[in-house]
């Protein structure tokens, strides 16, 4: 076996071996938008959807069944506005469309910027599980002292599996007041 | 036996150009190290560095230990505690242990295939280089204000981005390095296997070391981009505003600890396989017999390699996860039980009916059998879903990883070190010198780590500077193992020195049963080896 022989095919094996490196790059920089499309499909992290539109006229109350919905709000570690649901819970038939409201106060002497956070229970509803209207679906801006109701529009799907009898859907309001004073928000 | 005067032959003339100032024999003083291209040059910086490391990990765990000693805040400010805890898992793991098991990767993989160096030496040499800047930065950022890294060596976020202290930039920066050295020690690793083999060693013929490092050195081309990838996401979202990690921004904090552990999980086998091919060679020798079920060690290896990358959520059964997904990981992660389960029989009938004598390596070696199984079965009852959530983020955890990873990965390199040395140094150690310090650190290692098993089942969450009163007695006897397995290893240092300036001269084979290419060599190895293939013969392979 010559040397230059064995150069050839070592760098062979050091090419082959590099394209292991770049392919498990691209598979880290894939992991992402994986992830989110796993979660979004078997909905694993109880993160809701977006807004949701639905024709009235076609959709039907299934007033056959009552699901017990439970509101649960915290505030991350930081955030100092109080942030309380209307209710702690209510009861809907599947099909119908349902209003209830969340508050938040800010109870600093600085303006501030909140963001929600959904997550909900079981997951095996995340996907039956649709709002039309959400103070999730963007940030508030608060003046020190300010209190705010923020409607919360829900319509929970009539394919909801018929083992689900009660949801949970919990908010955690974040401080984002830092990516307003960056700039990209201020118009809120 | 004409084979062996064969190479000898060739060593010898390699030894004469060196005495008459040929261009085979190092450079002298500084630049000899800096320049070097000589995988056993490159072999032994890494040792030492890897061994420095270890001193300065320790010193880590000692200052632990000592806050430890008792309830309450003696000596530490917790935020001080959370570097040292963090530091001492980084630098063991990145610095000491991984650092150590290349560095003998770079002294035995050439001669035990019967290659005259590495594939790639001067790679070799920056992979190597590489590395001292790499944590001298990490570990610079100690005294930096704010601190170092104090999120725990899992860095999850977001500890390590929201809330990291400013010289996490450093840190991030230091992990791109340690991981690029890694990956160019693993591609020359994996040329020189594969390419540059002696005539007639055929893959399944080759030394249980390589073997283990081969498939090692996969999984670090594999799982080092994971690692990079996930810093490089931290690194995003503290400076870019991204949020990959941030869930106030629409990202989620439990992606990281998917991510991390996806790396993680194969990471840990990264430290245990190369650990299997060292005691794979040791028990052998010292039983006087050979290796028994040689294919099935590979297959078993080659097992664990796959199983490390399905197994990754075992770490994380308390963030949440569907029913199917801990049943998955759950029997997944015991799943692997059965290959390690193979090897571990295959080393106790190795011994069976032997003719056994106990030197000091043979002595690190068992007790890695003994004590690495039990830190297994630890492991076993971790992977138990429902009992998890018990032992999570308790001293059970830390007893365990432990268990594997000093009497585990630490012992291996150290029995390693004892049974090449004659080959790396030309002289024998002091066998009653070698004995002492086994004894100490067997003692010193179960002292320190049995007790955390209970504190752990009795509820002592880990990493925190101050614990409930209960846990007083645990934590004492503990500490104390501690200070006893430090200063034991001072002893190890003592042991080498004393062994390289006034050992007994080595004699090639110095293991009557030891086998492989590299006993062939004359002790101290020359410094150029294997120029000419040497004849592989049936006596000095396995399989």
């Amino acid at each position: 076996m010559s040397n230059t022989h064995q150069q050839q095919e070592i760098m062979r094996t050091v090419k082959r071996l590099c394209l292991i490196v770049l392919g498990m790059c691209g598979f880290v920089a894939a992991l992402v938008p994986l992830y989110d499309l796993f979660c979004e499909v078997t909905g694993l992290n109880g993160k809701t959807g977006g807004p949701y539109t639905y024709d009235p006229a076609t959709t039907r109350p299934d007033t056959s069944r009552l699901i017990k919905i439970n509101f649960i709000t915290n505030t991350n570690g930081g955030m100092s506005w109080d942030f309380w649901p209307e209710y702690g819970g209510v009861r809907v038939h599947p099909g119908k469309l349902e209003e209830v409201s969340f508050f938040v106060k800010n109870t600093t002497d600085k303006v501030m910027m909140g963001q929600a956070i959904p997550s909900l229970v079981p997951i095996s509803a995340t996907e039956y599980f649709h709002k039309t209207e959400c103070f999730c679906f963007d940030q508030q801006v608060l003046q020190p002292g300010e209190e705010m109701e923020m409607p919360m529009r829900f319509i929970v799907g009539r394919e909801l599996p018929k083992n689900v009898q009660s949801i949970s859907l919990s908010y955690a309001l974040f401080d984002v007041t830092e990516s307003m004073q960056t700039g990209d928000l201020t118009g809120g | 036996m004409s084979e062996v005067i064969h190479t000898d032959h060739h060593a010898a003339d390699y030894s004469v150009d060196q005495h008459a100032g040929g261009q085979h024999g190092p450079e002298k003083g500084l630049a000899r190290w800096l320049f070097t291209t000589n995988h056993k040059d490159i072999g032994t910086m890494y040792l030492w560095f890897s061994f420095l490391m270890f001193l300065i990990g320790g010193v880590m765990a000692l200052i632990v230990r000592s806050e430890l000693f008792q309830p309450g805040l003696q000596f530490l400010k917790p935020e001080f505690f959370n570097q040292m805890t963090t530091n001492h898992g980084l630098i063991m793991v990145f610095g000491a242990i991984m650092p150590a098991f290349v560095g003998l990767a770079n002294w035995l993989v050439p001669m035990q295939v019967g290659a005259p160096d590495m594939a790639l030496p001067r790679m070799n040499n920056l992979s190597f280089w590489i590395l001292p800047f790499a944590f001298g930065i990490m570990i610079w950022t100690l005294f930096s204000d704010g601190g170092g890294p104090n999120f725990g060596w899992t860095f999850y976020a977001p500890l390590s981005t929201t809330y990291a202290p400013d010289s996490v930039t450093y840190f991030i920066f230091a992990v791109h390095m340690m991981g690029a050295s890694s990956i160019m020690g693993s591609i020359n690793i994996i040329a020189t296997i594969l390419n540059m083999r002696a005539p007639g060693m055929t893959l399944m013929k080759m030394p249980m070391f390589i073997w283990t490092w081969l498939i090692t050195a996969y999984l670090l081309l594999a799982v080092m981009p994971v690692l990079a990838g996930a810093v490089t996401m931290m690194l995003f979202d503290i400076h870019f505003d991204t949020s990959f990690f941030n869930a106030a921004g629409g990202g989620d904090p439990v992606m990281f600890q998917h991510i991390f552990w996806f790396f993680g999980h194969p990471e840990v086998y990264i430290m245990i396989l190369p650990a299997f091919g060292i005691v794979s060679h040791i028990i052998p020798a010292f039983a006087r017999k050979q290796l028994f079920g040689y294919d099935s060690m590979v297959y078993a290896v080659a097992s664990i390699a796959f199983l490390s990358f399905i197994v990754w959520a075992h770490h994380m059964f308390t963030v949440g996860m569907p029913l199917a997904g801990q049943l998955f990981f759950m029997y997944s992660t015991m799943l692997i039980a059965v290959p390690t389960g193979v090897k571990v029989f295959n080393w106790i009938s190795t011994m069976w009916k032997g003719s056994m004598t106990f030197e000091t390596p043979m002595l690190f070696a068992i007790a890695f059998v003994v004590l690495f199984t039990m830190g297994g079965f630890s492991g076993l009852m971790l992977a138990i879903t429902p009992a998890d959530y018990q032992y999570h983020d308790t001293y059970f955890v830390v007893a365990h990883f432990h268990y594997v990873l000093v009497p585990g990965a630490l012992f291996s390199i150290i029995a390693g070190v004892y049974f090449w040395f004659p080959k790396w140094t030309g002289k024998m150690y002091s066998e009653s010198l070698g004995k002492i310090h086994f004894w100490l650190s067997f003692i010193g290692v179960n002292v320190t780590f049995f007790p955390q098993h209970f504190s752990g089942l009795a509820g002592m969450p880990r990493r925190v500077p101050d614990y409930a009163l209960q846990f007083a007695d645990f934590n004492m006897v503990s500490s104390i193992g501690a200070f006893i397995f430090g200063f034991s290893q001072l002893f190890f240092l003592f042991v080498i020195l004393h062994g390289i300036k006034s050992g007994k001269p080595a004699v090639a084979r110095p293991w009557e049963g030891a086998r492989g290419l590299e006993w062939t060599l004359p002790s101290p190895a020359p410094y150029h080896s294997f120029t000419h293939p040497p004849v592989v013969t049936d006596a000095e392979v396995h399989g």
